[in-house]
């Protein structure tokens, strides 16, 4: 039934700032102290206190801008947002609305559906975080815990770009890794320093005009990103097919039951009195400070993987997952700088590194040196590429030379003749049966053969002379 | 003074003054506790501070750590703030003496001092009138002679307004020139502290002290402390404008002799005196009475009962906690500014009134630049329309107690610094003459006050 509709989202992310310090003051921003305790008279809005921006959030704030090609404007004006709730202690949230930060980017990244493709980032703008109301700690009573409030913020507010639910998680990714690379934020949904709120529609493909649009909130994690946005656009279809209206809404998304409901309208603000924050002079940017921000930015994944795809002729496939994480990508040059192949390093980048990465913590536990060290073993023909991966393992586990650990395991390939007839005449002569069908033309059992050898030789045996002395004891 | 002994006999006779006073009902600090406190500051003074000793009674809107903070209003009712204002501070380090938190209309929301939840204050020359408003209590403290000096605050005079129905000196400072952090804000783009005292060099000296940048406050001015001018010979040099506009046609009579006197007084100091024109002056309360309750409305959002001040019956979910606390914790004035700025900020009215009224500020600040451009260098205007007026006369007519803001609102809409000065009397009530200055060029300000505050005759009606 989708398929006769198209689904239309844009996607609105709230990314906390890595920063020592919050937004307007200088209480710690650090996740998971104790309650109440990174708090002080300007954070917990006390009467008389007021707000000074955090310069290191604002240098963040244009870098993010810079990396998602908005235009950064050389003045900018904070506003306040205005509504009650208890975990907002001046009963107003300090952002930006008329004139923000930044505007008119885009981010391209890889649609599963259109292959690359670009988002619009209508507007980018800086604001601070609210705190928590804990409404299971009590019972019938709410907990607010106010270390959170102040916490810096950007928002980031696509244009209605994406035609599918995994093209909207996969730009989303791409943010991430934008943001990762430029050290902007940690972008961990679990512990709230990345959220999103999305705009979903349906219209009937070939519609130039949008159908009515619903706003999904409660997306915590990056697994459920996808499942929440195709219970509603299902919603949404089902509605219109027993013909029946889309209510613009917000909608909340239950992980628990993957299904959304709406929010009670008693829980929603109407009229949230945006005005010019008067205790905030316009936020004056100076040139030479955007410029140095730009300066600061590292080269982000997407002009990376162009690189690397041309520098080091790796496929498009492979050069995305290797630029995916900053770190590995540093990695993988590294490797190839200390002497490497590009194309046999990027394969055990992709495979050891990564795999052993995933089991401990993300860690790159042998070095680029050592790791281009194991692969020149390969290349000459000193350790097998079996070998090689134990080898690796031992490094990764104790650390070590990668020669001196093959040596220790004994597994450097012997390339001695006369050492391996002596496992040739060995399997020949226990094998006699093979032996006879082989002088009868079935040469295909060579590899047979070559595989007992090195079996015989617990992988010391260097396969390609192996084959040469079979061949030649076999057709004497 | 730099001796200890001087400093505590100062505390002790501040302490005696105020308890003298007590029917006024200016200041509101307990004086058991205020005795206890001053003696315990005069011990602690840095006997090296410039002033050293002398006691500054405070508003009560303004952050101290000695007393509580509930700026007349019942919803911060035994309030104690866990820091101070940074006027606070540099007045301690001075050396002075933190004399008491003075009673003022709720949140500086008023004229009269009438809008307090402690009472109203009372004129200290006839108690059937009022001392103005809002900085009603430290204007009365020092014109009964209590101290020296006070702090007020100020958004559309209230330092001003009062210092003028009581005979006294007020400073409304350039905006910017005096850190608002530990101010508690009313109307942010207009809020200043300032000061009361009982000469121009009183309130002077207590104003450079507390003057300067301060990195606590974004919108304090990266400047150094104000510098005090000396008295000078004459104002040989000044050109002073007098803009036709705070002269109408119903200007009362003795206010409007005792301004004329002021004027020929300038003259014979010297000064160049021509009539100047602020042609949008008439639209200034009216703009004043929308972008301040703009912005308390957002201001004041934060008394919510949840995390400080008191609670009050019903407050089982948090809907009702915001409407008992706000309900019954805000004074009538308070929630009508509060409903009118919430109104004016609404979407659909926005544009119509907030936005308009920006624009409106933006005219008038420009009258002002438009005449100092012409080489005026300060202007001389009334106070106030009127002497102090009678207590409960304009209680209930909201904007007849607007309009007695009518000649200092402007000053605070174009963030100009503006002093309040006596220049006469009628039957024994004090009227008020006012020279408004160019931004940061207070000391200018000052020696014209300083010159004109010497020529005028003591005592004498108007």
């Amino acid at each position: 039934m989708a398929g006769a509709w198209e689904t239309v989202i844009g996607l609105e992310t709230h990314v906390q700032l890595r920063t020592l310090s919050k937004m307007f003051c200088g209480c710690s921003a650090a996740f998971g102290a104790p309650p109440n305790t990174n708090v002080c008279p300007v954070c917990l809005g006390l009467p008389g206190a007021l707000p000074v921006p955090n310069e290191q959030a604002l240098k963040l704030a244009v870098r993010a801008a810079l990396g998602v090609g908005c235009s950064v404007h050389p003045r900018s004006v904070f506003a306040r947002k205005n509504y009650f709730y208890p975990d907002l202690p001046k009963g107003y949230q300090i952002s930006q609305f008329e004139q923000p930060l930044a505007t008119n980017g885009s981010l391209s990244y890889l649609s599963p559906d259109r292959g690359i493709a670009t988002a619009t980032i209508q507007r980018l703008h800086v604001e601070e975080d609210a705190g928590k109301s804990l409404h299971d700690r009590f019972p019938k009573q709410t907990a607010i815990d106010l270390n959170r409030c102040g916490v810096p913020l950007i928002e980031i507010v696509t244009g209605p770009d994406f035609r599918s639910p995994h093209e909207a998680r996969a730009y989303l990714l791409t943010l991430k890794q934008v943001l990762e690379y430029a050290g902007i934020s940690d972008c961990d949904m679990e512990k709230g320093s990345l959220r999103v709120d999305a705009n979903v529609s349906v219209r009937r493909p070939g519609d130039t005009a949008l159908g009515t649009k619903t706003e999904v909130k409660n997306i915590n994690s990056f697994a459920y990103v996808e499942k929440a946005l195709t219970v509603e656009r299902d919603r949404q279809i089902a509605v219109l097919e027993s013909a029946g209206t889309v209510a613009q809404q917000t909608m909340l998304y239950d992980s628990k039951t993957n299904s959304v409901r709406p929010q009670r309208s008693k829980e929603e603000s109407h009229d949230y009195r945006y005005f010019p924050d008067p205790d905030l002079p316009p936020l004056v940017l100076t040139e030479e400070f955007i410029a140095e921000q730009q300066t600061l930015l590292p080269e982000l994944p997407a002009k990376k993987r162009e690189r690397f795809v041309e520098k080091y002729a790796l496929s498009v496939t492979d050069a995305a997952v290797l630029t995916a994480d900053r770190a590995v990508a540093d990695y993988y040059e590294a490797v190839v700088h200390a002497g490497a192949e590009p194309k046999t390093a990027a394969n055990w980048v992709m495979t050891e590194v990564l795999a052993d990465a995933k089991d401990h913590g993300d860690g790159l536990r042998v070095a680029p040196g050592a790791l281009a060290n194991l692969i020149g073993l390969v290349r000459g023909g000193t350790v097998s590429h079996q070998a090689a991966k134990r080898v690796f393992a031992e490094v990764a586990e104790r650390g070590g030379e990668p020669r001196n650990v093959a040596e220790a395991l004994g597994v450097m390939q012997v390339g001695d003749a006369g050492v391996l007839a002596t496992w040739v005449n060995e399997v020949l002569g226990t094998h006699t049966t093979e032996v006879a069908r082989y002088k009868q033309g079935e040469t295909k059992l060579l590899q047979f053969f070559v595989g007992q050898v090195m079996k015989a030789s617990r992988g010391k045996a260097d396969p390609k002379l192996a084959q040469r002395v079979l061949e030649e004891k076999l057709t004497s | 003074m730099s001796d200890p002994s001087e400093a505590l006999a100062s505390a002790k006779a501040a302490a005696d003054r105020i308890v003298k006073v007590k029917r006024l009902n200016a200041c509101l600090t307990p004086i058991s506790e205020l005795r206890k406190s001053l003696v315990a500051q005069a011990s602690a003074a840095h006997p090296s501070g410039v002033l050293y000793g002398m006691p500054v009674a405070v508003k009560d809107n303004i952050c101290t750590l000695e007393f509580t903070t509930s700026c007349g209003s019942k919803i911060l009712e035994g309030y104690r703030s866990p820091y101070e204002a940074t006027a606070v501070a540099k007045l301690k380090a001075a050396g002075a003496l933190i004399a008491g938190k003075t009673n003022c209309d709720e949140f500086g929301m008023g004229s009269s001092t009438e809008h307090s939840a402690y009472g109203r204050s009372l004129h200290p020359f006839d108690k059937t009138r009022v001392p103005g408003g809002s900085s009603g209590g430290s204007a009365a403290l020092v014109a009964a002679g209590a101290v020296p000096a006070a702090l007020g605050s100020e958004t559309g005079g209230s330092v001003r307004q009062p210092a003028s129905l009581c005979g006294v000196v007020g400073i409304k400072p350039t905006y910017g020139r005096v850190s608002r952090s530990g101010l508690v804000a009313f109307g942010s783009s207009l809020d200043q502290i300032g000061v009361l005292g009982r000469s121009v060099h009183d309130a002077a000296r207590v104003l450079s002290v507390i003057s300067g940048r301060d990195p606590k406050d974004s919108t304090c001015e990266e400047r150094d402390s104000l510098r005090l001018p000396t008295v000078p010979e004459s104002l040989q040099g000044f050109v002073i404008g007098v803009p036709k506009e705070y002269f109408p046609q119903d200007l009362d009579p003795a206010v409007r002799r005792a301004s004329d006197r002021a004027i020929r007084l300038l003259r014979e100091l010297g000064a160049a005196v021509r009539e100047v024109s602020l042609p949008h002056t008439a639209y200034a309360v009216a703009t004043y009475y929308i972008i301040a309750p703009a912005e308390a409305s957002s201001n004041l959002a934060r008394y919510d009962g949840a995390r400080y001040g008191p609670r009050f019956n019903g407050s089982e979910d948090v809907r009702a906690l915001y409407r008992t606390t706000r309900g019954e914790g805000f004074g009538p004035e308070v929630r009508r500014r509060v409903l009118v700025g919430t109104y004016v900020l609404s979407s659909g009215y926005y544009d119509a009134y907030y936005r308009k009224a920006q624009q409106m500020r933006a005219l008038i600040a420009q009258d002002f630049r438009n005449v100092f451009d012409r080489g005026v260098d300060l202007l001389f205007t009334p106070t106030t329309p009127t002497p102090a007026f009678k207590a409960g006369e304009k209680l209930n007519d909201p904007v007849a107690m607007y309009l007695s803001d009518i000649f200092t609102v402007t000053a605070n809409l174009a963030g100009l610094p503006a002093i309040s000065m006596p220049i006469g009397r009628i039957k024994g009530l004090p009227i008020g003459g006012q020279l408004i200055g160019q931004a940061f060029l207070e000391d200018e300000m000052l020696e014209a006050a300083y010159a004109l505050e010497r020529a005028v005759p003591a005592g004498e009606e108007a």
